[in-house]
């Protein structure tokens, strides 16, 4: 891996050119990302996308067949994991779940489990509490280590929508407290539209990335996501009927290179 | 009469007591101590059939120990550690579901261990006794291994434990809190083959998953954290060595099956309040 240059001054995450691969079968390819510190970056893209794999090669669970991962030095990840299957034999409680993070600080699980808003739960069933519970007390363990940065994966999947809401304010209110940079994926578009700084939209090769606004205009986008793009731009523009600047330019660049990436993955997948 | 006769016995019994009956409580309770937790992480990891696996590889071991005239007891635990990683290999490659993994190497071994043992010519093997345990044969020497892998186990267990637990519930999640997932599984099979090559001489390695399996499950109804499952599993592990121990004495029926009723028992016995709990 190359480590001749360093990673761009403020961002806790640089991801260029990263290819993943799974015996010769493309998961990921040409995937450019930055996260900052204090911004929401959410991964979006269609199922089998390689929202997933791209994660775990951020997060270095599994090896960049080529390209990039960079970590800024001393970089404390907070890791929200997809779906948690527990064992119903295994008896535990959300704080002792929680308590498993390696963080020495068991002051500070009371502290996590109250700003998640848990803290009423905190000792009956890990296997008793709804879906939300579940979710936030995954968010508390990530939280434990007072992370710079969060990694979350479909951190609202098995909520119910009110509650898919909720816990889009919560990591936004989080981000806002702590100032940490989170990196999400997910696949509900409008709540992502509407909280995030900025929008990766990739189908195994990176399809477009930007602001929310200029990434729901991009024509790969409406091509993936059809009506419900259009449904969640709606939705953007009227939570932000203010207007933001034109910087279509810099996705117009990333169409393009995606053109050539397209090609490329076509080949593999299908030739 | 019967009391009569029961004196009797007691007192005609009382030299034996000291040999073969104390040893075999011992070694049984030596056993349970750590099959007990041990067998709490066989259930929350879904391994009881993986343990099973193992435990059938054993007679292999015992061959392999007969052959370059070792310890029977190394012979098994290295050629158990050998399967372990070779199932956990396999498992990773993703080629044959899991299950079929497990039915063709616990068979397989057991399979190849009795051809092996077979060909021990001059070598008396007792075949039940490997098969079924022998615990009333108990020596001095079996009950030093015995104790030795149980200090080694508990005090492995007493120093990973967060890290196992951590492993067992989210590899990933573990992984990314800096958790050597890698070291901590090797860990796991360490514990598992030298566990499986002790309680091996208690019931015998066709019943030695049971001893992981059935104390760890029936205390699960009565515990609300991993500590207290595994704790709790080891006494009842112990209940079960000292309730089928009597009724093997009383009963004259062979002692390592009879350990595995009683366990079977108690785990019926735990159902009973949770059941009715739930119908009310």
């Amino acid at each position: 891996m190359n480590q001749n240059r360093k990673i761009e001054p403020g961002a806790l995450v640089e991801v260029s050119g990263l290819e993943v691969r799974a015996k010769n079968r493309v998961l990921v390819t040409g995937i450019d990302l930055t996260v900052a510190a204090g911004e929401i970056v959410s991964v979006i893209g269609p199922n089998g996308a390689g929202k997933t794999t791209l994660i775990r090669a951020v997060l270095g669970l599994i090896p960049a067949t080529s390209g990039r991962v960079r970590i800024r030095p001393g970089t404390r990840i907070g890791y929200v994991p997809q779906r948690l299957t527990l064992n119903p034999n295994l008896p535990l409680s959300p704080r002792r779940f929680v308590g498993l993070s390696g963080a020495k600080m068991k002051g500070r699980r009371q502290a996590v489990l109250d700003e998640v808003g848990i803290g009423h739960v905190a000792d009956s069933s890990i296997h008793d509490i709804s879906g939300g519970e579940l979710q936030r007390t995954l968010l508390a363990r990530a939280l434990l280590s007072d992370p710079d940065l969060l990694v979350l994966d479909e951190p609202a999947q098995a909520v119910d929508i009110t509650g898919q809401t909720e816990l889009y304010a919560l990591i936004e209110k989080i981000r806002d407290e702590r100032g940490c940079g989170v990196l999400m994926v997910s696949h509900d578009l409008h709540l992502v539209m509407s909280a995030t700084d900025k929008v990766v939209c990739i189908n195994g090769h990176l399809c477009c990335a930007g602001r929310p606004d200029a990434v729901s205009q991009h024509p790969e986008y409406v091509a993936l996501f059809g009506a419900e793009a259009a449904r969640a731009l709606a939705l953007y523009q009227h939570h932000h009927d203010h207007t933001h600047d034109v910087d279509g330019h810099v996705h117009n660049e990333h169409g393009h290179d995606h053109g050539h990436h397209a090609h490329n993955h076509d080949g593999h997948t299908h030739g | 009469m019967a009391t009569i006769t029961g004196i009797t016995l007691t007192i005609t019994t009382a030299t034996l007591m000291d040999d073969f009956l104390v040893r075999a409580l011992a070694a049984g309770l030596g056993v349970a101590a750590v099959t007990g937790p041990l067998g709490a992480f066989v259930v929350w990891r879904r391994m009881a059939f993986f343990g099973d696996a193992l435990a059938h590889s054993g007679l292999l071991g015992i061959a392999l120990g007969l052959l370059l005239h070792i310890d029977p007891f190394i012979g098994v635990a290295v050629v158990v550690l050998a399967v372990a990683i070779v199932l956990v290999l396999l498992r990773r490659r993703r080629e044959l579901a899991a299950d079929t993994i497990l039915g063709i190497l616990s068979h397989g071994t057991l399979a190849l261990g009795l051809v092996a043992v077979s060909f021990m010519d001059g070598v008396r093997v007792d075949l039940m006794g490997f098969l079924f345990g022998d615990i009333l044969a108990v020596s001095t020497s079996d009950l030093l291994w015995i104790y030795g892998v149980g200090i080694f186990v508990l005090a492995s267990l007493l120093v990973w434990w967060q890290p196992l637990l951590a492993v067992t519930v989210h590899e990933d999640l573990a992984a990314v809190e800096g958790v050597p997932v890698a070291r901590v599984e090797l860990l796991f099979m360490l514990l598992m083959a030298v566990v499986v090559a002790a309680a091996m001489k208690v019931v015998g390695i066709v019943l030695v998953a049971a001893m992981l399996v059935i104390p760890a499950a029936a205390a699960r109804h009565w515990s609300k954290s991993a500590e207290q499952m595994a704790i709790l599993a080891a006494v009842f592990g112990a209940v079960a060595v000292c309730g089928g121990l009597s009724g093997s004495w009383m009963l004259d029926t062979p002692a390592g099956p009879s350990i595995v009723v009683a366990a079977l028992v108690l785990f019926g016995l735990s159902a009973v309040p949770p059941l009715l709990k739930a119908s009310r």
